[in-house]
C-alpha cells in the first residue's frame, strides 16, 4: 500500500538547466525594461497582454502539444522549470497561465479538430486568456451540485445560471466550464454534468468582479442569460463530463505554483537578516529551506511521473496538500523572524510591504485548486479508508 | 511493504521478515533475538556493505546501502547495523580494513572532538554513541594538528558509560585518554566531521523515513479493525483526514531522505548542494517524526501507550533518531548560516540546482 506513495529522486535533465538560463535571462531583460518588479506581488499591471505574447514568442506556451498545434513537442519537466522560474521572478503570468496549464491540454483531449487548430495555436503565441468555470454560488468542491443549466435548443445549448470564484473572468476571452445537461441519477450523482467551450464578451454573459481581502480584483461573478454555445463546442461527452474534470487535477495541484505563491517573503527575509544572522534567524530561515526543498523535490518527482504517463493523484493531492499549508504559514513565520530584524536593514520596508499582502493573500492559498478538506478526502480514499 | 528490486535489500527484508519480527521482539524482553539477527546479517556481508572487497566487505554501492537502512526502518530493528555500515564507511575512506563484528563511530554528535595528539594516541569525549555498549571497534575521526584522521580502536580501550536513548536504545557517552588506535590513517581531502555528521544524518533519515512507513500501515490497518461508536474508526472523517496527514509526513521524510541518499551516491565532492540535500533530510524527517508519530499514537488510541502494542517500536525510536549526528535545530541552523552567507539572490538557485 505504502508503495503507491514513494516520491522517487527525479533529476531534471541537462537541457532543463539549459532552459532555464534561458528563462532567467529573458526575466531579467524583462524586469530591467521595467515589465514588472519582481519584489512587488501585488502589482496593479497582473494583466500584461505584451508580456504573454513575448512568453509565446519564445515557445514557452503550450510547450508539451503537438507542434501542429503551435506546440513545441517538449517534456513536461522543462515545462516544469519555466513555470517554476517565472513564479519565482513574481512574472504576470495572470494572461497565459490557465490556458497552458489546464484549458489547452483539455481542449487537446476533447475539443473537436477545427477548433483546435483555431484557438490552441493562439494559446501558443500568448494571446488568449482562459477562466474555468467550475464553482457556483453553493456549490465549490462540491461539484456535484453545480446547477447552472444548459438546455438543447436548434444547433446548440442555452446557458441559464451563474458561476462564481471565477479568476480572470473579466480579462478572459474564453471559459471552459462545466454546465447541467440532464438531472443525476439515482445510481450515478456525477451523471449529467457537460463540459463547454465558452466564448466570452458575447450576448448573454454579463462578469461581475469580486473584490478580494488583498486589495485585488481577481475573480468574479459570471452570470448566464440565454447564452448560446453551439454544438461543435461541446467538449467531449455529454453528460460525462466528471471523470474530464478529475483526470486533469493531477496537473493543477502538484506544480511549482502550489508552494511558492509567498515564496519571496523568504527572499526578502534573508536578505534583510545578512550574511551574519543570529542564532534564531539561521535556525527559521534552515528549517523553511529545508521544508521548501523537500517540497520541491516532491513535486519535481510527481512531474517525472506526469511524464512517464503516470496518473499520480494522491501523490499531487499530498503534495498541494504538504505545498498550500506550507505556503500559508510562510508569511507568518518569516514574521515571527523578521521581528529581529534591524531597522537599518536596506529593504526592510520591501519586506514588510511584502508581509502585508503575503498575510493577506495566505487564507485562500488552501482554498483554491481544490482546499485541504477534499485533498485529504483524496488521500484517504487512496489509502483505502473510503 | 514497499516493493524491491534491489537484491541487497530484497535479502535483508527476507532476514528482518524472519528474524525481526516486530511482535515477537517486542515479547522478548531480554533481547534474544539480536544475536540469530545480526548473525544472519553478518553471514550475507550487510553490516559491511560499504565496505571494498579489498578491505574486506561485501562493497554494494552507496546506493544500495541507503536503501537497505531504509529496509532496516522500516522494521525499526535494533542492532547496531547502521552504525557498523557507518563505521566501515569511514574506515574504508582511508583505506583501512574492516574487522568482523559489531562497530560504532565516534565522534556522533558535530559537537564533541576526539584530538589526535603527536604520540599517535587519541583523547576525548564522543556523547550519544549509539551502541557503543554493543561494539567490539570504533572508527573514529579525529582532529591533529596535521588535520582530520581516521582511525580503527578497539573498543575494550576506551571508557564506556552506559546511556539509553528515548527509544530504548543504547547511546552511551565514550572516553578515549591517550588510547593508541589498531590503525591510524590521514583523512583524505574533503572528509570531515561535517561530512561524517551529515552522512550518520542521512542514514537516520532513511531509518526515520521507514519506520514512518511502517506506523503509516499499521495505523491504516488499525483503523479499519478498531470500532468505536457501532463504526470502523476508518470511516470517521477526522481520523481520515489525521492519517492522510500522517501520508502526506511519510511521504515527505521519504522523499527527503532518498533525494539526499541520491544525491550523495552521486555526488563527485560534497559541495553546497550535497549539503542542502543532507542537512534538509534530517531536518525534514526528524520533523515528519514528531509530527507523524504523534499521529500514529492518536490514531490507536490507549492501546498504542502499551508497552505490549508494537507502535512504540517504530516511534519511539524515530523520535530517538532525531538526535543522532546533529539534531534538527543544529542543522537547521547551520543551513540558515550556509543560506544566509550565500545571500538572498543565491537561495532559489541553490534549491532549484537540485
Amino acid at each position: 500500500m505504502t508503495a503507491a506513495l514513494r516520491f522517487d529522486p527525479i533529476r531534471l535533465p541537462e537541457k532543463c538547466e539549459q532552459l532555464r538560463k534561458e528563462v532567467r535571462a529573458f526575466l531579467a531583460e524583462e524586469i530591467a525594461a521595467g515589465t514588472f518588479d519582481p519584489h512587488k506581488p501585488n502589482r496593479e499591471d497582473t494583466d500584461a497582454p505584451e508580456f504573454s505574447r513575448r512568453v509565446g514568442a519564445k515557445g514557452w506556451l503550450g510547450m508539451t502539444w503537438p507542434k501542429k498545434y503551435g506546440g513545441q513537442e517538449r517534456s513536461f519537466l522543462e515545462r516544469y522549470v519555466v513555470t517554476e522560474e517565472m513564479r519565482v521572478a513574481n512574472a504576470p503570468t495572470r494572461r497565459f497561465f490557465v490556458a497552458d496549464r489546464q484549458s489547452g491540454p483539455v481542449l487537446l483531449k476533447y475539443a473537436p479538430e477545427h477548433i483546435k487548430m483555431e484557438i490552441l495555436p493562439r494559446i501558443c503565441r500568448g494571446e488568449v486568456c482562459f477562466a474555468i468555470g467550475m464553482s457556483e454560488p453553493n456549490s465549490g468542491s462540491d461539484l456535484f451540485a453545480a446547477k447552472t443549466r444548459a438546455t438543447k435548443t436548434d444547433g446548440g445549448y442555452l446557458i441559464n445560471g451563474t458561476k462564481i470564484w471565477t479568476s480572470s473572468a473579466h480579462i478572459a476571452d474564453y471559459m471552459i466550464a462545466i454546465f447541467r445537461t440532464s438531472p443525476p441519477t439515482k445510481e450515478n450523482r456525477r451523471h449529467g454534468l457537460t463540459q463547454f467551450l465558452v466564448k466570452m464578451k458575447q450576448p448573454g454573459i454579463k462578469v461581475n468582479p469580486i473584490g478580494q481581502i488583498t486589495g485585488q480584483y481577481e475573480f468574479n461573478e459570471v452570470v448566464f442569460t440565454d447564452h448560446f454555445i453551439p454544438d461543435d463546442h461541446v467538449l467531449g461527452e455529454v453528460d460525462g463530463a466528471w471523470k474530464q474534470a478529475t483526470s486533469e487535477l493531477a496537473y493543477e495541484r502538484s506544480g511549482p505554483e502550489r508552494f511558492l505563491e509567498t515564496y519571496y517573503v523568504l527572499t526578502e527575509l534573508v536578505r534583510a537578516v545578512g550574511p551574519n544572522p543570529d542564532t534564531r534567524s539561521a535556525e527559521g530561515i534552515g528549517r523553511l529551506v529545508a521544508q521548501l526543498h523537500t517540497m520541491r523535490r516532491m513535486s519535481v518527482s510527481v512531474a517525472g511521473m506526469l511524464e512517464a504517463g503516470k496518473e499520480p493523484v494522491v501523490e499531487a493531492s499530498i503534495v498541494k496538500d504538504i505545498g498550500t499549508v506550507w505556503e500559508q504559514q510562510l508569511p507568518h513565520r518569516v514574521r515571527d523572524l523578521a521581528a529581529f530584524v534591524e531597522e537599518t536593514a536596506t529593504n526592510r520596508e520591501t519586506l514588510e510591504r511584502q508581509l502585508d499582502f503575503a498575510i493577506k493573500t495566505a487564507p485562500k492559498l488552501t482554498i483554491q485548486g481544490g482546499t485541504t478538506e477534499v485533498l485529504r478526502g483524496i488521500i484517504a480514499r487512496g489509502l483505502g479508508l473510503r | 511493504m514497499a516493493e524491491s528490486d534491489n537484491i541487497v535489500v530484497e535479502t535483508a527484508e527476507k532476514i528482518f521478515a524472519d528474524l525481526a519480527d516486530p511482535q515477537t521482539i517486542n515479547n522478548d524482553k531480554k533481547g534474544a533475538w539480536q544475536a540469530p539477527l545480526w548473525q544472519a546479517l553478518s553471514e550475507v556481508g550487510l553490516p559491511l556493505s560499504w565496505v571494498p572487497d579489498e578491505l574486506g566487505g561485501s562493497g554494494a554501492s552507496l546506493a544500495d546501502g541507503f536503501a537497505l537502512l531504509n529496509a532496516a526502518g522500516r522494521f525499526a530493528v535494533a542492532v547496531p547495523l547502521a552504525e557498523t555500515m557507518l563505521a566501515g564507511w569511514l574506515l574504508a575512506q582511508a583505506k583501512i580494513a574492516s574487522p568482523e563484528g559489531e562497530m560504532t563511530v565516534l565522534p556522533a554528535s558535530p559537537k564533541d572532538r576526539i584530538s589526535l595528539d603527536a604520540d599517535g594516541s587519541l583523547s576525548g569525549r564522543a556523547r550519544g554513541v549509539p551502541f557503543a555498549k554493543a561494539a567490539k571497534h570504533f572508527a573514529v575521526l579525529a582532529h591533529g594538528k596535521d588535520g582530520v584522521a581516521i582511525a580503527l580502536v578497539d573498543a575494550s580501550k576506551a571508557r564506556i558509560e552506559s546511556g539509553l536513548n528515548v527509544g530504548y536504545d543504547h547511546s552511551d557517552t565514550v572516553t578515549l585518554d591517550k588510547v593508541q588506535p589498531v590503525t591510524l590513517k590521514p583523512a583524505p581531502k574533503g572528509v570531515d566531521q561535517t561530512h561524517l555528521m551529515l552522512m550518520g544524518g542521512v542514514a537516520r533519515s532513511l531509518q526515520i523515513a521507514g519506520a514512518l512507513e511502517s506506523m503509516l500501515d499499521i495505523s491504516v490497518r488499525y483503523s479499519n479493525e478498531r470500532v468505536a461508536f457501532e463504526k470502523k474508526i476508518s470511516k470517521f472523517q477526522a481520523v481520515q483526514h489525521n492519517l492522510a496527514r500522517l501520508a502526506g509526513e511519510s511521504a515527505a521524510a521519504l522523499a527527503a531522505a532518498t533525494s539526499a541518499a541520491d544525491a550523495i551516491a552521486n555526488a563527485k565532492v560534497f559541495d553546497d548542494e550535497v549539503y542542502l540535500e543532507a542537512a534538509s533530510a534530517k531536518i525534514r524527517c526528524a520533523e515528519a517524526a514528531e509530527k507523524g508519530g504523534a499521529i500514529a499514537h492518536q490514531v490507536h488510541g490507549a492501546i498504542g501507550f502499551t508497552i505490549e502494542h508494537i507502535l512504540h517500536r517504530y516511534s519511539l525510536r524515530a523520535l530517538a533518531w532525531r538526535d543522532d549526528f546533529g539534531s534538527e535545530s543544529h542543522w537547521a541552523v547551520e543551513l540558515g548560516k550556509l543560506v544566509a552567507n550565500r545571500g538572498a539572490d543565491e537561495l532559489w538557485p541553490l534549491v532549484a540546482s537540485r
